[in-house]
């Protein structure tokens, strides 16, 4: 980052930039991409544990027949803010933390573009969560489902479906900011040498979905000051006596939530691409076929949104040619799937915790995979859609793809980001629980749906005969909280043990391997020069003429050879010292604190907007007023 | 061991005794068109499960690196393009063989029946059905009765607060087979849900439809053999969704024609002791929201009122309230003494009757064979 000229006149002391790096406050404060990574993580992993528990609360009631564990509204809330959680507080954040911490360090840069922002994005993402979360206090939470299809969502008569509105735009702005600032980032700070086919797969991921981000938000941005506006202001977008349309909210819904599906597995797919190759010694099968594959998947993406619309009465052409795009997608997903199967042929394969929930991943998604090929078939789909088929379809792309595809990353990055191992021993029983669990749970579900067991339903009759696998369901859930308990044992643990020094324990091919184990503030002492793809890896070795490969012979750790490579360039060491990054800021926390008090304005009066708007601002002036650094 | 698990899940889902309302065991043509494409997708489905998850497995034990193994760098192979195009091309040839059928039976089933067929409309109200035949000009509710072995064409509409108010046949002209607009309402009036989405779903004897304010939708069903076919709304439509259940009623059709007679009939209820009294306070409450054919107002008007269910043969039906209790005498005084203890949010209002009163309210309800 080059420093800009400190301004001539310099600002009173409210516009001083903070300067502590490390401590408390600095988390508030920070601008560091990798402390921010940290701070998504964390905040998305505290989620994680809510909607979890949301969900198993859920479990407990269709444990078994004609419960009243809980009531109709209680449950509506429980199922509604799972859903919202788990794919707007969990998976996209959880996504957003490994591409904040990784995208600079993979392409050899030293920081996002937009540091500020990043941190904007942040707070503006963790306020919109509290937002949300805070309708549990103020009057009940939201109860129309993730999906809110009006005009259930605008005459429900509690306010929590406006506390929905308003939150997912906060969340909207927060994932905009992120998505132009990552992108901007991947395609202008990529270190020399890093052309855009020697970028990691899982920067490529993060590419597509970041265009995804920004194409897609806007369509939801639509829907939701539309559902606002009639729920406050008695507009009648969705009022069918007015002449609104109720279609109108599903098709403006599943056109960003389609795309949606994709930005949440896509990251995974990344991250898979990233570490088969490491545990299997050997480079992605097929590079260019993953990278175009999944260029593809986002483009098509766009192409099959109302296949979620099968049942709704569009007609006979529109459901065709749903159904056909729906089914091209199922191409390049299987071209990924193959592609990893290559990868692992013929290879050394070392079973570490990452690799384990790879496979798991790969296992896990095919079935995912095959049962949403099933839904394209419109007429079977008749029958499966709105039943637990669907849930059990979905869980297996989004828990069985993601959130394994998230644990590997998890286990594999731990030591990168602090320094220290995750336990072996550990990591395997959290994945065989994890495995295990998952299965139990939502296998079943197939069966239920099949049965005859629509979503959404607070309770069941005895009668229908689906007694049964509900209880093994429900078991399994907790099965899978152990699983997530025994992987908090395993993270607490971890912080006990001395930070380990190695840069490269896994004998890794990007370049984020390339600096110590955690990096510096800087990241790279010298900016990295790429000469190919896996960079790292050819630092470590060469291939001989016969195809065979041999350490190079300055030595095989990581570490050693980045040092080797910076000398050839004449670099000289230095320690870092000489290296200016941008200063700390309150201003992008305060910008962001003002969204949610606005929020609450809307809801219970309007000089709380007024004081919103104000916060804000003075957020944004004095972001654009502070000096460059103090 | 996922193969295992997966594999057990199949048997058991194969051999499924008591499931009531499975889309697995169709009773109709129009279930069975749904159900013939399911199947042979399925295995389809399955071969490629088997192919893919058996090379994974392959692999990790072929390839996995062993203890007492020395490190291996495998041949750095980067990938093999007509490989890459054949798994590629392939998986498009399978989903354009499984395309075509899809796309015949999509039209097959949008396409409406032709001969003898039985129509009716399908009201969704928040949170239970009304079922209303043109053709026979019966109204009824939660329960919808049907001939054996001819199709039954629906036109679905979403009825309440906001939109569509319910046009009932019976004792006017025929209702027309489209969804009717009324008009917009400033405040809900009591006793009426809001118009929102629902979707009819009754899987023996056909996928679903959803039901969905301004839009017209059929759904044609058919059941082969005479019997209760389970069915229940099936898109999330609030408070009490999912205690919108309903039946199908499948009769012979000497045995339906024989129903639609009953149904025909006005009501004579036989009214002494409490009913008598019991009439009265209907007379004065109840006929906001539930029409009675045959009864009279004190002022000689006919007893006609929409919004709440149909009360002139409610003694023929089963069940009540989105079909999820059975209609008995016990069961009607609950109701009647206090909707919102058995239904969460339900628009029947509590108009405080006494339990001497809702004893009466109910005798006269029980009189209405």
């Amino acid at each position: 980052m080059a420093s800009v000229s400190v301004p001539a006149e310099r600002p009173g002391g409210l516009l001083r930039r903070p300067h502590a790096t490390t401590g408390f406050w600095s988390w508030f404060t920070t601008v560091d991409h990798k402390k921010i990574g940290i701070l998504y993580g964390i905040t998305a992993f505290g989620f994680f544990l809510i909607g979890g528990s949301e969900a198993l609360l859920i479990r407990v009631q269709l444990a078994r027949p004609d419960q009243t564990f809980l009531e109709p509204a209680v449950y509506n809330e429980l199922f509604t803010m799972h859903g919202i959680t788990m794919v707007f507080l969990v998976v996209m954040p959880l996504s957003a933390a490994f591409f904040n911490y990784l995208l600079p360090l993979m392409i050899g840069a030293r920081d996002v573009v937009f540091p500020r922002l990043n941190a904007f994005s942040y707070w503006a993402f963790l306020f919109a969560g509290l937002f949300i979360y805070s309708s549990w206090f103020l009057g009940g939470a939201p109860n129309g489902g993730w999906f809110g299809y009006a005009p259930n969502s605008v005459t429900d008569p509690s306010r929590g479906m406006t506390f929905y509105a308003i939150g997912l735009l906060i969340a909207g702005i927060a994932s905009t900011v992120s998505a132009v600032n990552l992108a901007v980032t991947i395609l202008n700070m990529r270190a020399p040498g890093m052309t855009l086919f020697r970028m990691p797969v899982f920067v490529w991921m993060g590419l597509v979905v970041q265009l995804l981000l920004a194409f897609s938000l806007p369509v939801i941005t639509i829907g939701l000051v539309e559902l606002l506006f009639d729920r406050l202001f008695g507009t009648h977008f969705f009022d069918v006596a007015a002449g609104g349309s109720p279609v109108l909210w599903q098709h403006l819904f599943w056109l960003f939530g389609h795309p949606e599906v994709y930005i949440l597995v896509l990251p995974a797919m990344g991250i898979v691409s990233e570490i088969l190759p490491v545990f299997a010694r050997k480079p992605l099968f097929g590079y260019q076929f993953v990278v175009f594959s999944g260029i593809a998947i986002g483009f098509i993406g766009f192409g099959v949104w109302a296949h979620h619309m099968f049942a709704v009465g569009l007609g006979p052409v529109a459901n065709t040619a749903f159904a056909v795009s729906t089914m091209i997608i199922a191409i390049p997903t299987g071209v990924k799937i193959f592609n990893w199967l290559g990868t692992l042929w013929n290879g050394d394969l070392r079973f570490a915790t990452p690799m384990l929930f790879s496979i798991g991943f790969i296992a896990m998604f095919v079935i995912g995979g095959l049962s949403g090929v099933t839904h394209a078939v419109v007429p079977s789909d008749y029958q499966q859609t709105d039943t637990y088929y669907i849930v059990a379809h979905f869980h297996y792309v989004l828990f069985g793809g993601a959130i394994f595809g998230l644990f590997a990353g998890i286990y594999y990055w731990w030591p990168k980001v602090f320094g220290r191992m995750l336990s072996e021993t550990g990591g395997k029983l959290n994945f065989w629980l994890m495995l295990i669990g998952f299965n139990m749970t939502f296998g079943p579900m197939h069966i239920l749906g099949l049965q005859g067991m629509p979503r959404r339903i607070q309770s069941y009759p005895a009668s229908l005969g689906l007694s049964f696998w509900n209880m093994v369901s429900s078991i399994g859930a907790f099965v899978i909280a152990t699983s997530v308990l025994v992987f908090l044992v395993n993270a607490i643990a971890s912080f006990r043990k001395p930070k380990q020094m190695e840069a490269d324990p896994w004998d890794a091919r990007t370049l984020e391997w390339a600096t110590s184990s955690p990096p510096p503030e800087y990241n790279f002492e010298e900016i990295p020069v790429v000469h190919s793809l896996d960079d790292l890896w050819h630092r470590k070795y060469a291939e001989t003429e016969g195809g065979r490969v041999v350490p190079v012979a300055a030595g095989g750790s990581g570490e050693a050879a980045a040092v080797e490579h910076a000398g050839e360039h004449g670099a000289e060491g230095g320690g870092g010292h000489a290296i200016h990054m941008p200063s700390p800021s309150y201003f992008p926390l305060i910008a962001a604190a003002g969204f949610p008090v606005a929020g609450y304005g809307l809801i219970f009066g309007v000089p709380a907007v007024a004081l919103g708007l104000v916060i804000s601002l003075v957020g944004f002036f004095g972001w654009a007023l502070e000096p460059s650094a103090e | 061991m996922v193969l295992g698990l997966v594999a057990l899940a199949l048997v058991a889902a194969a051999c499924a005794p008591n499931a009531t309302q499975s889309s697995l065991e169709p009773k109709g043509p129009y279930a069975q068109k749904s159900y013939d494409l399911f199947v042979p997708v399925f295995w389809v489905a399955v071969a490629i499960f088997v192919i893919v998850e058996g090379l994974l497995v392959l692999f990790v034990f072929r390839y996995r690196h062993r203890r007492n193994q020395s490190p291996r760098i495998p041949a750095q192979v980067h990938g093999n393009t007509r490989l890459e195009i054949a798994w590629t091309i392939l998986p498009t040839l399978i989903l354009a063989g499984v395309a075509v059928p899809t796309i015949a039976t999509i039209w097959d089933l949008a396409a409406k029946p032709t001969g003898d067929v039985l129509e009716v409309n399908v009201l969704a109200h928040q949170w239970w059905w009304e079922f209303d035949y043109p053709g026979q000009q019966i109204l009824t509710a939660n329960e919808l009765h049907i001939p054996t072995g001819r199709p039954v064409y629906l036109t679905l509409c979403a009825v309440g607060f906001g939109y569509g108010t319910p046009v009932p046949s019976q004792g006017g002209p025929p209702a027309p087979n489209a969804c009717q607009t009324g008009p917009p309402d400033s405040q809900p009036p009591a006793g009426i849900g809001a118009a929102v989405i629902h979707s009819f779903w009754v899987p023996e004897l056909a996928g679903t439809q959803d039901v969905v304010p301004a839009l017209t939708n059929h759904l044609t069903i058919q059941a082969d053999e005479p019997g209760v076919y389970h069915g229940q709304c099936k898109e999330f439509c609030g408070l009490s969704h999912a205690y919108m259940r309903f039946k199908v009623v499948a009769h012979t059709p000497a045995d339906f024609e024989r129903w639609v007679a009953e149904q025909k009939a006005p009501a004579s209820p036989d009214v002494s002791g409490p009913a008598e009294a019991g009439e009265q306070i209907f007379l004065q409450t109840c006929i906001a929201c539930h029409a009675i054919a045959g009864l009279e107002t004190a002022n000689g008007q006919p007893v006609l009122a929409n919004g709440g269910p149909n009360l002139t043969h409610l003694m023929s039906r089963e069940c009540f309230r989105g079909c999820t209790l059975d209609v008995n005498e016990e069961n009607l005084r609950r109701w009647v003494a206090d909707p919102r203890s058995i239904e969460a949010g339900s628009f029947m209002p509590d108009y405080g009757l006494s339990a001497d009163e809702v004893d009466q309210v109910v005798a006269f309800l029980m009189t209405l064979e």
